[in-house]
């Protein structure tokens, strides 16, 4: 199966659960840890994965196209803001990466709302939130009024 | 005891609802709040926004970026682009209007903390081709969602919406939506003075080519459920181009992206004697299309169809000679990040069959079929454009309002504007909500009111298959074989069987016709009367049987509109082999439909296409 959990570290806290695109990571009511209860709706899109405080939960490539003994490891470190990648190949060959993944803290985000209200009859205005300054050009483009005969034809 | 005696109802009354909290759904929170501070605004989603829709594992790159700030690119340079690329045919108020916001909503991004790389050389964004940049993606969504958390009123994670509610009196009003909890079982009412239908595009529709464990790594997530026609084709919304299905050229079965390995690697895809092939197939497109294959960059459909010829030439298969380009470290970890930010499964490909790509040239295919709004293909609802720059026939007074009042779409949901992407479709979720804001503020007192029967209709209808599933379940000692229902899954494998084989997926390589669309209505038409015996053992079951409907839905306009169009309009995404070639005389139109729900009827017509962007 695409993510799988591994039996002695799963603690049964249910992040995979809460977090799982798919809704395939559930709770074994007899073990009380988590398990892929649908593998052919599993994206291996990793969420679980980066999810779990327990590293518990891992992947085996689809049954189907991928051989055996490949491993795809992941430490997501959202303080670090960083996300680091081991691979190991099918022959033993090895590859590691690390990338960025966010450059302010999180939580840093300002809501909306904390923005200075719009003039009310700026909303019958094309202006989107913070236009026309986020556009970091003066104006918002627009085109010539369109008239059906005459009109461009490509 | 039944299930339903003990089912809890539960109502939620809001000013704007948003259903779906992918890109284009956080994008019209977030301008929601911004332009309607005091307004109720409600976020509805069937799984976690923090990792949800097309965007939920990541992405390596923005494929809409115009560059306005350096002269890079302008809006109209996007729209000519678009229009190649998808054979003349696209909304080019739509995409004009996307293309000149987009860039601020970049801007926001990168200020919130999304990591874009950037050129040594003029600070610009770097540039993956003339309209991506590239960026460090693995978080894009949760940064995305962050953002969409704090302008939103509440978020209901895990609320499975089945479908939307009209207004007792005004049969093209929209008033609210329903569903349920997936963990609880709630049936939740919705009631809203404005909806935005920001849901998703649909993988499944077709069967696709990994039939085993593996059908789950299909290109577009198997969570993109059609949800964004499946609600709305009840309504009567009048549709557009839902035959425009996309099939996408990727690395083999893990599908992971080509687009930095073309744009920014250089490397190049050939036969399996390592020849180039795409300009020896020119001719020859160029003989079923005309001057469209003469556009720049070559349309997308048209290079997947130089691709199948050749693979039907026997010269297959296709490889990606990767290890042409990778000559450095810098450009080794670009090449991995591509997949390792947005399709991990290409990484796991590749480890277990040992394949280096410095050493090692890469597998590509075409995918199965899907339909979508927001990628090469532009499927979806008929929305109100632009009031600056639409044509009059184009615009009825709210800017991406639905032809159903108070309903509005985004992302996948609306139809005509290609190449939304991710940047795109939030983009675009903006501009909804600013409209709907906009709607709200003007009908001050417009309370759409349910209709207390219909209600109780729904919450029946939604329940029946667990009721099913319990009375069924008597007659059969275990397992899946039972006479009187047949499960989700079983469903959905009958809909990917008929939709390949008879309406163009990969076991015709892409090709139907007439009598064959015809005979795939006829078994779609029973499908849809199964639909009423679906069993479902729990509630992830419901929900999996609630997005078959939502897809069977899609399945039958994707026939619909495909019977209708009598020409081969993009070769490499579909081939209609009873009318050949693309014919502009007939058919250089928009296909638009509307379903009657209460009789079942398609009404099918042609929308005229103008061009407001010169060249």
């Amino acid at each position: 199966m695409p993510t799988y959990t591994d039996m002695t570290r799963c603690d049964g806290c249910g992040e995979c659960v809460d977090i799982c695109p798919s809704d395939i990571m559930h709770i074994d009511p007899v073990y009380r840890r988590s398990y892929n209860i649908e593998p052919n709706f599993c994206w291996e899109c990793y969420s679980c994965v980066k999810a779990c405080p327990q590293h518990a939960i891992d992947v085996r490539g689809y049954a189907d196209f991928a051989p055996l003994g490949h491993k795809v490891r992941v430490l997501r470190e959202e303080a670090k803001g960083i996300i680091s990648w081991k691979i190991r190949f099918r022959d033993g060959r090895e590859k590691a990466f690390t990338f960025p993944i966010r450059t302010t803290p999180w939580g840093s985000i300002r809501p909306p709302s904390d923005y200075e209200a719009p003039a009310a009859n700026s909303l019958g205005s094309q202006l989107l939130a913070h236009e026309p300054d986020a556009l970091k050009v003066e104006t918002l483009p627009t085109l010539p009024a369109f008239r059906e005969e005459g009109g461009a034809l490509p | 005891m039944s299930l339903f005696s003990s089912r809890k109802t539960r109502f939620v009354e809001a000013d704007i609802l948003v259903i779906g909290g992918g890109f284009s759904g956080c994008g019209a929170t977030y301008e929601s709040r911004y332009w309607g501070r005091d307004l109720n605004i409600v976020v509805v989603e069937k799984a976690n926004i923090e990792r949800s829709g097309a965007v939920a594992q990541g992405l390596s790159a923005i494929n809409c970026y115009m560059g306005m700030q350096w002269d890079e690119n302008q809006p109209d340079d996007f729209v000519r682009y678009a229009r190649g690329d998808l054979m003349g045919l696209v909304r080019e108020d739509l995409i004009f209007d996307i293309a000149r916001h987009v860039d601020a909503t970049v801007h926001k991004f990168e200020e919130w903390g999304l990591p874009i790389l950037k050129d040594p050389k003029n600070g610009h964004y770097m540039r993956e081709g003339k309209w991506q940049i590239m960026i460090h993606g693995e978080s894009y969504k949760p940064i995305i969602a962050e953002a969409a958390r704090k302008a939103a009123s509440t978020v209901y994670n895990r609320i499975m919406v089945t479908h939307l509610l009209m207004d007792k009196a005004r049969p093209n009003r929209v008033a609210g939506a329903v569903g349920f909890d997936m963990r609880d079982g709630t049936f939740y009412v919705f009631r809203a003075k404005a909806v935005i239908v920001s849901a998703g595009g649909a993988s499944h529709i077709y069967r696709p080519r990994a039939a085993g464990e593996g059908m789950g790594r299909t290109w577009y997530a198997p969570w993109s459920s059609g949800s964004a026609y499946g609600l709305l084709i009840p309504t009567g919304a009048r549709m557009t181009q839902m035959e425009n299905k996309v099939v996408l050229a990727r690395f083999k079965d893990g599908y992971g992206p080509v687009g930095a390995w073309f744009l920014l690697l250089k490397s190049y895809a050939t036969n399996a004697y390592g020849e180039k092939y795409e300009a020896a197939w020119f001719e020859q497109t160029r003989s079923i299309v005309g001057k469209y294959a003469d556009a720049e960059p070559m349309p997308t459909c048209l290079r997947n169809h130089a691709m199948l010829e050749e693979i039907k030439a026997g010269r297959g298969p296709i490889y990606m000679q990767t290890q042409a380009s990778l000559d450095t470290r810098e450009k080794e970890e670009t090449g991995w990040e591509d997949f390792l930010d947005m399709t991990v499964s290409q990484a796991v490909v590749w480890a277990s069959q040992n394949i280096d790509p410095r050493d090692t040239p890469s597998e590509l295919i075409t995918s199965e079929p899907y339909v979508m709004g927001s990628h090469a293909t532009c499927s979806g609802a008929w929305v109100s454009g632009p009031e600056d720059v639409a044509p009059a026939d184009y615009q009825w007074g709210y800017n991406r309002m639905t032809t159903v009042e108070g309903l509005f779409g985004a992302g996948d949901t609306v139809g005509g504007s290609a190449h939304k992407f991710s940047s795109g479709s939030f983009t675009e979720g903006k501009l909804a909500g600013k409209s709907a804001v906009k709607y709200v503020m003007e009908r001050q007192g417009d309370a759409p009111q349910v209709d207390e029967t219909q209600l109780k209709a729904l919450e029946e209808l939604i329940f029946r298959p667990l009721e099913n599933y319990r009375v069924g379940r008597n007659e059969i000692v275990a397992g899946t074989v039972a006479p009187s229902y047949i499960n989700p899954l079983q469903g959905l494998q009958r809909l990917g069987k008929l939709m390949d084989e008879y309406a163009g997926g990969v076991s015709t390589f892409y090709v139907t016709s007439e009598p064959m669309l015809n005979r795939g209505l006829e078994l779609l038409a029973m499908l849809k009367e199964d639909l009423d015996h679906i069993g479902a053992e729990n509630l992830h079951q419901l929900q999996r049987a609630w997005e078959l409907h939502h897809r069977v839905l899609t399945a039958e306009a994707v026939i619909r509109h495909t019977l209708f169009r009598q020409e081969t309009r993009w070769p490499g995404y579909y081939y209609r082999a009873d009318h050949p070639q693309l014919d502009d005389a007939a058919w250089h139109v928009f296909t638009s439909s509307q379903y009657d729900t209460k009789t079942g009827e398609w009404q099918m017509s042609k929308l005229p296409v103008h061009h407001i962007v010169q060249g």
